[in-house]
């Protein structure tokens, strides 16, 4: 029925392991939860996720002397100094605690043996012994971009089972579910976050739910660059676009986006690092391992957007294999041999099979670098609280919390989901704990009205307006062409303007089908707009920065500027569009330096680390940061590298 | 197995419609004809019909990769995940009806959401942990044979496949259902949780748990995860003599 009203302490926007996690930590504290979700949670994205998980529990050789201080400090080098080094040291030191409690959920991580062990590593077949006295603890596989092996995994379904684990305590719980439920409206009032318009998937409805807490969870938004991406039809970024229409909501880093080296070919289907951490190769068409040579010290596992640059101009220079697909490279696990790939890497096996037809064991797998992750999202303070706006939290990829800076490394996306969805939990508690649902019903029924006449307003365009899905196919046409692995401040400028004619067409779509109840066509016309804003503040983000950092590369900047762009993107959309602002990455703790992968050359900061510091806190709040519990810098541990830099 | 080369062939889908939102809607199948393309799954074959001839046919898909189980339907009376689907595995003609036993939401999507959030409600599929969580605790251990196991069952999608294959399913509503016994399996096995055989007997041992079962099998052979089936139904048995006696 329209215009329902529903209340609750906390509403969480998003079903994956992020959102859930949090939930969890919310009902355990007695507050009453509802989780909408696009899908059956068990279906969210974080299922998809393969390869592994990062803590710092040093069980296996390979992972001797391992500790969350070396963790920390892969992941700062691993986003190329854009991340908030606080929020990466919170991370690091909690990531093994995460790990540990989804096996208490009951997820079958893959554990050591003790005694001889055969691996391949850097090409070389390795038998190593395992302690005995390690035998049964949790096993690490080796991931691209840190020191140690780190990676914990169940198979190659660590997403899959980390969410069944999760999703399984949320129903003990009695955790309420609304599946098939859109958050497509945040209902707000000055400054101050009261719920969410929802929209069922099922019957088209409308209904608002009001909660003292907000939690965005919705996972990435890889669909903006149409099917040229690994995740799932339903990665749109609903949450972020949402977000940023409030208008005083910013989101950080748009334009750090990660192309994974591996997707499958011409399928855009992701084939998990795990294969290149388990000894895995990359070819070209001659068969010539070419990362040898362009990465001697860390060759195929060299962080991913240093390596999917290395593939690209590989395929550029003629080394890729064509095809009417376009070109791709070759991914050889042959060499692991057929036991390996039927259980520790069950699922590329699976994959492998059903999608490109083809044993691993004995043929190459086509491959290419595809988008993959989303660094950017709705930009919160280290509580998980959304600038400018209290009652308003985000978690996971979703959000940019924000450890990742300008390329997050693999394994660390799934361990932030946990690591997250426990802290931002409690704080959402808490925060539900002290405060009052304290909202007039006539602020969440305008809201309600607002988003019925919106899609009453689609539902009424006649003539020969645009199609939502010829708007969505040019938004991933321009996406991949001009904002993708390499960038130049001509095709940006382009894109920029191609990606606004394009959004300010998203009012005049002409709907062909006009089917009562949830109308597909329709459901996508309501998120295409918001996509193509993602998908424009990415580009104009990008255009912006005139220096190279992580995964975002201007072949016309190619250096790091530390001087000049040591900073995090933010954007709002305000009444005159999007508008662009910069605030400091964070308390510095590790000097910017070289990440010991990718080019070593770079423009250094001028001024002094103390110098940078000063400015952090205030200028942080300038831009909208909430004050957090505790105060900035608290769980920084100055100067502890874990004995090395 | 894709098929790399086009063989241009024209495909006639003949697909179930309905919309429960609809007053005028009637149960009815619906032609479609589209070309065949290489590497064309069902995921691509069904968008490109929603996106250029009837925009208003509902399906479910999320991941396209197999592994999401959003996207079970009945493929020429056999239930498979329509994203694994090449056509080139399938004759000029496809059929393509929704699950049975699940709740339609409309044309080919079903609701196998509640039904398994009821399953997992009936069977306390969760770990019923000997203790509470100790964060500065090291894990405890495990072979890792045996995680390997539990991994081999908990790979279980709950794509439904194996639900609307059984017999049994499709006529007791009260039945587990292959997907269920499964998940029981799952956590029976696992040293991690407390349930001891005297505790799963009752939900093991009567006619919806595997006794129910009357061994035709499909759910076996069409599983798009190749579970195990056969040896989770024979492990069952086995605790549930053991659990008798």
């Amino acid at each position: 029925m329209s215009g329902q009203v529903i209340s609750t302490d906390v509403l969480v926007i998003g079903g994956g392991l992020a959102g859930e996690r949090c939930a969890i930590e919310a009902a355990a504290a007695g507050h009453e939860v509802i989780i909408l979700s696009l899908v059956p949670p068990r279906r969210s994205h974080s299922c998809a996720a393969q390869g592994g998980m990062q803590a710092a529990l040093a069980n296996c050789v390979k992972a001797e002397g391992d500790n969350p201080s070396l963790h920390y400090l892969d992941t700062v080098k691993g986003s190329d100094w854009g991340a908030d080094q606080e929020v990466a040291r919170i991370f690091a030191e909690e990531a093994p605690i995460a790990v540990r409690e989804l096996a208490h959920f009951g997820v079958p991580w893959t554990r050591v043996k003790g005694g001889s062990n055969s691996y391949f590593i850097k090409g070389e077949r390795v038998d190593i012994d395992e302690q005995l006295e390690n035998d049964g603890l949790i096993m690490h596989r080796d991931f691209g971009g840190t020191a140690k092996w780190r990676a914990c995994y169940a198979g190659a379904g660590t997403g899959h089972s980390a969410l069944y684990a999760v999703d399984s305590e949320v129903v003990r719980l009695g955790i309420t579910v609304r599946d098939r439920a859109e958050a497509v409206a945040l209902i707000h009032e000055g400054g101050r976050c009261w719920g969410a318009v929802s929209r069922c998937l099922r019957t088209g409805e409308h209904s608002a739910i009001l909660a003292k807490a907000t939690v965005i969870a919705t996972g990435g938004h890889g669909r903006i660059y149409g099917q040229y991406t690994t995740n799932a039809t339903i990665n749109e970024g609903m949450g972020a676009a949402i977000a940023l229409n409030t208008g005083v909501v910013p989101l950080g880093n748009m334009e750090a986006v990660q192309f994974h080296p591996t997707a499958l070919s011409p399928s855009g289907i992701l084939v998990t690092e795990g294969c290149r951490g388990d000894g895995g190769y990359l070819l070209d068409k001659d068969l010539h391992r070419f990362m040898v040579e362009a990465e001697p010290e860390k060759q195929e596992l060299a962080s991913r957007d240093v390596v999917s640059r290395h593939m690209a101009r590989r395929m550029r220079d003629g080394k890729g294999v064509e095809t009417e697909y376009g070109p791709h490279l070759w991914l050889d696990i042959r060499h692991l041999g057929e036991e390996h790939l039927t259980t520790k890497l069950r699922e590329v096996w699976d994959i492998c099979r059903d999608f490109a037809g083809l044993n691993p064991a004995e043929e190459l797998i086509p491959v290419r670098p595809t988008q993959h992750y989303s660094m950017g999202g709705v930009r919160v303070n280290k509580d998980g609280e959304a600038y400018n706006m209290a009652g308003l939290f985000a978690v996971g990829e979703a959000s940019c919390w924000d450890m990742h800076g300008f390329n997050r490394l693999g394994g660390n996306s799934l361990a932030e989901t946990i690591v997250s969805g426990r802290r931002v939990g409690r704080r959402v508690a808490g925060f539900a704990g002290s405060e009052n649902l304290e909202v007039v019903t006539s602020v969440a029924l305008d809201a309600v009205k607002a988003a019925e006449q919106r899609a009453g307003r689609l539902l009424a365009n006649t003539g020969a307006g645009p199609g939502a899905y010829e708007i969505r196919d040019a938004m991933g046409e321009v996406m991949i062409g001009k904002v993708g692995i390499f960038r130049t401040g001509d095709e940006l400028a382009e894109a920029v303007s191609g990606l606004r004619a394009l959004h300010d067409q998203c009012d005049q779509i002409v709907l062909r089908s006009r089917a009562p109840g949830m109308n597909p066509e329709l459901t996508f016309a309501l998120r295409v707009k918001g996509m193509l804003r993602l998908a424009l503040v990415t580009a104009m983000g990008a255009l912006a920065r005139t220096e190279s950092r992580g995964a975002h590369f201007r072949s016309d900047f190619p250096l790091r500027d530390d001087a000049k762009w040591l900073n995090r993107t933010l954007v709002r959309w305000t009444d005159d569009g999007p508008e662009l602002s910069y605030e400091p990455v964070g308390l510095l703790d590790l000097p910017p330096g070289h990440r010991g992968y990718g080019s070593a050359e770079r423009i250094e900061m001028e001024k002094t680390i103390e110098q940078y510091n000063e400015d952090v806190v205030g200028e942080q709040a300038v831009h909208g940061r909430l004050e957090t519990e505790e105060e900035p810098g608290s769980r920084i541990r100055w100067g502890d590298w874990g004995g090395q830099q | 197995m894709p098929a790399k080369a086009s063989k241009n062939r024209r495909l006639k889908f003949e697909i179930f419609r309905y919309n429960p939102q609809d007053p005028e809607s009637k149960p009815h199948m619906q032609s479609f004809e589209i070309v065949e393309q290489p590497y064309m799954s069902l995921f691509i074959a069904l968008n490109e019909i929603r996106e250029t001839q009837d925009p208003s046919l509902q399906f479910d898909f999320a991941c396209r990769s197999a592994i999401c189980g959003s996207c079970g339907m009945m493929v020429n009376g056999r239930p498979n995940l329509g994203c694994r689907t090449q056509t080139s595995d399938l004759p000029d003609v496809i059929t393509l009806h929704p699950l049975p036993v699940f709740k339609l939401v409309g044309d080919l999507s079903v609701d196998t959401g509640t039904w398994f959030r009821e399953m997992a409600e009936s069977t306390e599929a969760w770990i019923h942990a000997k203790e509470a969580f100790d964060p500065s605790a090291q894990e405890g251990r495990m072979d890792n044979e045996l995680a390997q196991s539990i991994y081999d069952s908990d790979r279980c999608i709950e794509c439904g496949c194996c639900v609307a294959s059984c017999g049994v399913a499709n006529v007791n509503g009260e039945f587990a259902g292959p997907a269920g016994l499964n998940r029981i399996a799952r956590f029976a096995m696992d040293p991690r949780d407390v349930r001891e055989d005297a505790d799963w007997f009752e939900v093991i041992s009567n006619e919806h748990g595997v006794f129910g079962c009357i061994g035709m099998m499909a759910c076996h052979d069409i599983c798009p995860k190749e579970l195990p089936l056969l040896e989770v139904y024979a492990y069952l048995r086995r605790k549930a003599l053991t659990a008798a006696s």
